[in-house]
């Protein structure tokens, strides 16, 4: 019997790691660039281990390098993080945390809860154990914070500082904008967007980014009431 | 120099942000799923948050005309690269970064 649960937990565990190979792929040189950054921006190796632990997911993290450089104001750091990250709110609808019994299992499974884990489970919300759930969400993580790692090497053994490598992430934010704006949907939320920041780059320079994303969250609540008051 | 405790106090923030957001919709996930304004939002908000990334870090890219110019190149060359390489989001990054970094250091 104890035979039979090992050889279930191996292949689960198997069957969990070849289900984080794909998305994995693209992780990797994701947080290569990441430690990257991090060198180049002048901080210390550990931040990168160090950040891709107290949070782990990409976008923000690579966000949170310019931030700390330039000792940005915690609140504009708080906001930040909430709203980068609120998309995560809807993944508990249908992420199968339920299989995961374990109580150590589960809280880890929540804290790795990241965008390819929850991509991988909505494409195949089928077959998840325990051990398949929590060890693909190992591997991404092990991934990640490998490619972080093998990215502060990299950028320590560069004879020099590479001027404009932190242009990366404004590429990354602008094949996003592309991949959320595919139908003609989005449009009204990216003019309200561009304005929201528009001002908060006139009336707030110093703190456009805090300003910019309060003012375009106030503008969506206002669309929401105007929409509901008009339909009703 | 980098401020320790600042550092701790950025990495403590965004851990209980990050934890928070993805625990507490297991915990009130009925009426999360049954409120029309969450989902509202949740359909509203992605492509607003990520221009307003987008603009704030190509603000922190394009600090004189010079690299205004070169930023402006870069994300040109990025939004070509996506719609017409297919959407390879590594590619597109990787030839619009390459671009404006030729230009910094070359120019």
């Amino acid at each position: 019997m104890d035979a039979l649960v090992e050889t279930s937990r191996k292949t689960e565990i198997a069957a969990g790691v070849r289900a984080s190979l794909a998305a994995g792929l693209g992780m990797y040189p994701i947080g290569v660039a990441f430690g990257l950054l991090v060198v180049q921006a002048g901080l210390p190796w550990w931040v990168a281990p160090a950040l891709s632990i107290a949070c782990f997911a990409g976008s923000l993290e690579l966000l949170l390098i310019g931030m700390i450089v330039a000792v940005t104001p915690l609140a504009t750091v708080a906001l930040t993080a909430f709203l980068v990250n609120f998309r995560h709110v809807f993944y508990a609808f249908t992420f199968p945390l339920h299989v995961v019994r374990n109580r150590f299992a589960r809280a880890y499974s929540v804290y790795t809860l990241v965008d390819e884990a929850y991509a991988v489970t909505a494409a195949n919300p089928r077959g998840w154990t325990s051990w398949r759930l929590v060890s693909m969400q190992a591997a991404f993580q092990f991934y990640w914070v490998g490619g972080g790692l093998t990215g502060v090497l990299l950028g320590s053994m560069l004879p020099a500082r590479i001027e404009g490598l932190e242009f990366a992430l404004c590429a990354l934010f602008v094949t996003l904008t592309l991949d959320a704006c595919r139908s003609r949907d989005g449009v009204p939320s990216l003019l309200l967007a561009a304005l929201s920041f528009s001002i908060a780059v006139v009336v707030a320079p110093h703190a456009a980014l805090f300003v910019g994303l309060l003012l375009f969250i106030a503008t969506l609540v206002a669309r929401y009431f105007l929409v509901r008051w008009r339909d009703a | 120099m980098l401020d320790l405790k600042y550092l701790a106090a950025v990495l403590a923030t965004v851990f209980v942000i990050n934890l928070a957001l993805r625990a507490v919709p297991f915990a009130i996930l009925q009426p999360l799923r049954k409120s029309r304004f969450v989902n509202t939002m949740a359909t509203w908000m992605p492509v607003g948050i990520v221009v307003i990334l987008a603009a704030s870090t190509f603000r922190s890219v394009s600090g004189d005309v010079k690299h205004l110019v070169y930023a402006a190149m870069g994300v040109a060359i990025t939004v070509a690269a996506h719609l017409l390489g297919g959407r390879r989001t590594l590619l597109s990054v990787g030839a619009g970064t390459l671009a404006y970094v030729l230009l910094v250091n070359a120019l």
